[in-house]
């Protein structure tokens, strides 16, 4: 929230020109997804959304002129956020493959048993890391 | 007894200090929220990693149009949620009353926009289950992914509207002081409701369209 105290402008201006830059980035985000960037294309959008994100949360929450503790509580949350996505995908990037990727999943199922002869050098090893054929 | 005193709560010294009690209690939900959405946007990110190919065909049915148009319409309401903020902030009632009206008939926008989209998707059969459209069968998963995200969201956006709603009456009905520091929550709460549209729009509208 804006800290702003001034003339009646004031209570539009701020808002407006941060409403304006995020109408225009949306636009972008929009705009950039029908060019032909192919692997670029989402991270692209996705870094625009984290600018938009930014936008709103230091203009319009107001974290810019917010008390410390609030700014350590807000970025607490993307913290324990960026945790659970490094365990999970340590974890997904990491399995060996039993199918090839995008075909099926790509880990031991419930009802899989595991190759011990694998273990026994009766078989290749198991393939580690992300599904690739091969 | 002005306004701003009649505004002040125990055990607070000032209302500065109070709004800074608003807000570290209304972060501290927020963080517990960015959460709850980052295990929906985590399972997300795992089954388009397994599957990019499925999500590829699946995203390309959503409507991006109605997507792009709700964006809009929810950043155009959190411009209009902080003129309120710093309206009520400087004691202009009429403007702050007006602004929450406006941010409440956006947010009421977007939903007859979902309502719209949800119609459409529902018309070409893009449900999980037995009779879903698309192949391969991991396509349902970005499906069954969009129905609880965007319906999860929209259950947030309802609960906003309706906060908003209540507290402009009760502004109204001046059974608030106007520079009451309860508006920086509703104002944070219905901030992070756009936030996480901000999210969504690309990853279930704007994948592989080039």
């Amino acid at each position: 929230m804006s800290n702003s105290h001034g003339s009646p402008t004031h209570i539009w201006l701020r808002p407006t020109a941060v409403w304006v830059a995020l109408v225009l980035l949306g636009l972008a985000s929009l705009g950039s997804a029908y060019l032909p960037l192919n692997a670029f294309n989402m991270p692209l959008n996705l870094a625009i959304a984290g600018v938009m994100v930014i936008l709103l949360w230091l203009f319009l929450m107001d974290l810019i002129g917010s008390a410390a503790l609030l700014r350590l509580i807000a970025v607490a949350g993307l913290v324990w956020l960026s945790f659970m996505f490094a365990l999970t995908f340590s974890d997904y990037l990491s399995r060996a493959c039993e199918a090839p990727r995008g075909e099926g999943p790509p880990a031991l199922r419930g009802d899989q048993q595991i190759d011990r002869g694998a273990f026994e050098g009766k078989a290749s090893p198991p393939r580690i890391g992300r599904c690739s054929p091969g | 007894m002005s306004d701003a005193a009649a505004a002040l709560r125990e055990p607070w010294p000032d209302l500065d200090r109070q709004r800074e009690g608003v807000s570290v209690g209304i972060w501290l939900f927020i963080a517990s929220e960015v959460l709850f959405f980052g295990a929906l946007f985590l399972g997300y990110a795992v089954y388009r990693t397994l599957y990019p190919e499925a999500f590829r065909i699946a995203a390309a049915e959503t409507e991006v149009f109605y997507g792009s148009v709700n964006l809009l319409l929810l950043l155009t309401s959190s411009v209009t949620m902080t003129i309120a903020v710093d309206a009520s902030r400087q004691g202009r009632r009429r403007i702050a009353i007006v602004c929450l009206a406006l941010t409440m008939l956006l947010g009421a926008a977007f939903l007859i926009f979902k309502g719209l989209e949800y119609r459409a998707d529902i018309a070409k059969g893009l449900f999980p289950g037995a009779y879903f459209p698309l192949q391969p069968p991991q396509t349902q998963l970005f499906w069954a992914l969009y129905w609880l995200m965007t319906g999860v969201h929209a259950i947030h956006l309802a609960t906003g509207i309706g906060i908003v709603g209540v507290f402009a009456w009760i502004l109204w009905r001046r059974l608030l002081p106007i520079e009451s520091p309860a508006i920086v929550g509703v104002a944070t709460y219905w901030h992070f409701v756009d936030t996480v549209w901000i999210i969504l729009f690309p990853l279930l509208y704007l994948v592989d369209r080039s």
